[in-house]
């Protein structure tokens, strides 16, 4: 199966990553390279094989539902590009 | 001696008998990165020196007291992908190039508490995505090795590049590297020096900058096999932070170097001989099981069907876990911002200008084995694949104690090699991924050189949670192949 334009633009657009036309066409050679490539897990026989998910190491745990951090406001926005006050500031997004 | 030529033990052995103090260590390190970094660029940032000497100091102060912890007064530097709270953490990304994180990840949180001083941030490939250290934003690391008669740029391997040619170059006594689908073993055997990935939830990952979920593993890189486990014994340990983190015991693991590794059993995987795999490699793994056979170890021929599978499964599970975890990078809250005049379009422009070309490539292969109508047929399928190569190691676990293949099928190669097809520089990793697949520990020690006068590594890999077996087996190793040698740039050349 060979990805064509059209794909790769809706999955530029999914991943919000602004490619130029100019790059898609690069982006769409070298993504189908690798598809092509990793086809081969085709000739694998999965028959009833699970899915494994993680590592599977550790069981996940459960904890106390209660609040083990907080009051660190200042802290998480002193990383913000643009912030106004105790607040994180964007674009005008409703008309 | 050089200070800067020392091992963790040797240095903690000299601190603590007071031959010199954890200051002339420190300002040794400092004066090497301040001669050589220009030149390997395997730090990003180095910690302003009046920081770095009152570390020293508090910890020369300890070891007066007689309270000196496990790492103590010791010199190490930090792969950039760990927050630091207070100092620039990259990821080697431009959209990362000013976060100051306010908080401290779980590992290097425990190195601080064990005494560790803190050189600086090593460089890597951006976001730990890549084998040669070629896709850093903040310029590639020059291998300190060169090749006989030839001045050729050698690649340190990667992700964990800076912290490679740091150790090995002298401008560390060891660093911290992270692991996913070989990112520790690789530059470590392309080095020279000793890496280790432990088993997947021996160290936190909490304030590690993600890659991977699944395989991301913080290990140690340093001179020594008994130093990789002294510095994992400071590392690991359960945190209540990181869901996938055990709560199983942490070992006293540089014990577990020097135990007899008579009547163990070693095996050989088949699979591993790869075609086209270079005669020297070929030879020194023959060499590998001449020493381990002599050390007293039984070698028994071993089949891990799946492993030719490892690299294709790796390359649709690390891009899927990487568009996930890469997500968070909007421009919003933290990271660089590019502004235009919709949020749909401050995302896009944020995350084209401030991703480098590969990290943007694996986010949109991820995001398209992801996607509707390709999921079940990418990525369940190589989910699957997944739980055959993991079934190969247990079964192989049943018959032996360790695997002993080699790192990687090639010595150092040259800037500008390998760099067209992605699918050519992914084979680097092709012996690393399998262990990285299945959550085992897996150690690289380096054992000779080839030809042209460049490093070469061999892998030790072992059952879940058995790093003590795997650094038994790489202490013999490291014994038996007594490897000394140094790289052309190194602190103690020309000084």
């Amino acid at each position: 199966m060979s990805l064509d334009l059209a794909t790769t633009r809706r999955i530029a657009k999914l991943a919000r990553i602004g490619l130029e036309d100019a790059e898609l066409e690069n982006v769409r050679q070298k993504l189908d390279g690798i598809l092509g490539w990793v086809d081969q897990l085709s000739e694998v026989d999965v028959e009833g094989v699970p899915p494994m998910v993680g590592t599977e190491t550790e069981a996940l745990r459960q904890r106390e539902d209660v609040v083990t951090d907080g009051n660190c406001r200042d802290a998480i926005l002193s990383c913000a590009p643009e912030k106004s006050g105790p607040f994180y500031t964007v674009p005008k997004v409703v008309e | 001696m050089m200070l800067t030529g020392l091992t963790l033990t040797e240095a903690r052995a000299g601190l603590a008998a007071r031959k010199f103090s954890a200051r002339e260590l420190a300002q040794a390190h400092l004066d090497a990165i301040g001669r050589l970094n220009t030149q390997l660029n395997a730090y990003i940032t180095v910690l302003p020196e009046q920081d770095v000497l009152a570390a020293a100091d508090a910890a020369d102060a300890r070891y007066a007291k007689g309270e000196a912890g496990l790492m103590d007064g010791l010199p190490v530097g930090v792969k950039d992908l760990f927050c630091t709270k207070g100092v620039k953490t990259t990821a080697a990304s431009k959209i990362l190039a000013n976060f100051v994180p306010p908080y401290e990840s779980s590992v290097t949180a425990r190195l601080l508490d064990a005494g560790a001083v803190f050189l600086g941030k090593t460089n890597l490939d951006e976001f730990a995505m890549g084998s040669a250290n070629i896709t850093s934003a903040f310029g590639s690391v020059l291998n300190p090795w060169k090749r006989k008669g030839d001045d050729a740029a050698l690649v340190p391997g990667g992700s964990s590049g800076g912290s490679a040619a740091a150790v090995a170059a002298g401008l560390a006594l060891a660093a911290t590297g992270t692991d996913t689908g070989g990112s520790i073993r690789q530059p470590a055997a392309f080095c020279g020096i000793v890496g280790l990935k432990p088993t997947y939830g021996r160290c936190s990952r909490w304030g590690t900058i993600a890659f991977a979920s699944s395989l991301d593993q913080a290990g140690p890189m340093t001179r020594s096999v008994a130093d990789a486990g002294l510095m994992l014994e400071a590392m690991a340990g359960f945190d209540e932070k990181d869901s996938t983190s055990s709560n199983r015991p942490v070992p006293e693991f540089s014990k577990a170097v020097g135990k007899s590794v008579k009547g163990l059993r070693v095996g050989i995987p088949a699979e591993y001989r790869a075609p086209g795999m270079p005669e020297e490699i070929a030879r020194l793994w023959e060499q590998g099981i001449a020493w381990l056979r002599e050390a007293g170890c039984e070698v028994v021929d071993v089949s891990l069907p799946h492993t030719k599978y490892g690299l294709a499964t790796y390359y649709i599970i690390a891009p899927a876990e990487c568009s996930s975890n890469l997500a968070r990078y909007d421009g919003i809250r933290f990271g660089e911002r590019q502004d235009a005049p919709t949020l749909d379009g401050i995302y896009e422009r944020t995350r084209a200008e401030g991703f480098g070309q590969e990290v943007r490539n694996r986010i949109l292969m991820g995001t398209y084995v992801l996607s509707a109508g390709y999921y079940d047929a990418y990525y369940l399928k190589a989910q699957k694949v997944r739980t055959l190569i993991k079934r190969d190691f247990v079964q192989a676990f049943e018959q032996v104690d360790v695997l002993l293949t080699p790192t990687a099928p090639s010595a150092a190669f040259a800037q500008g090699e390998n760099m067209d097809d992605p699918v050519q520089m992914y084979l680097n990793d092709i012996f690393t991924v399998p262990a990285s697949m299945a959550g085992v520990p897996a150690l690289s020690v380096p054992v000779g050189l080839d030809s042209r006068g460049l490093p070469l590594g061999l892998q030790i890999i072992g059952r879940h949670f058995d790093e003590e077996t795997v650094l038994s087996v790489g202490g013999a190793l490291e014994a038996a192949a007594g490897f000394a040698h140094k790289p052309t740039l190194h602190a103690e050349a020309g000084v």
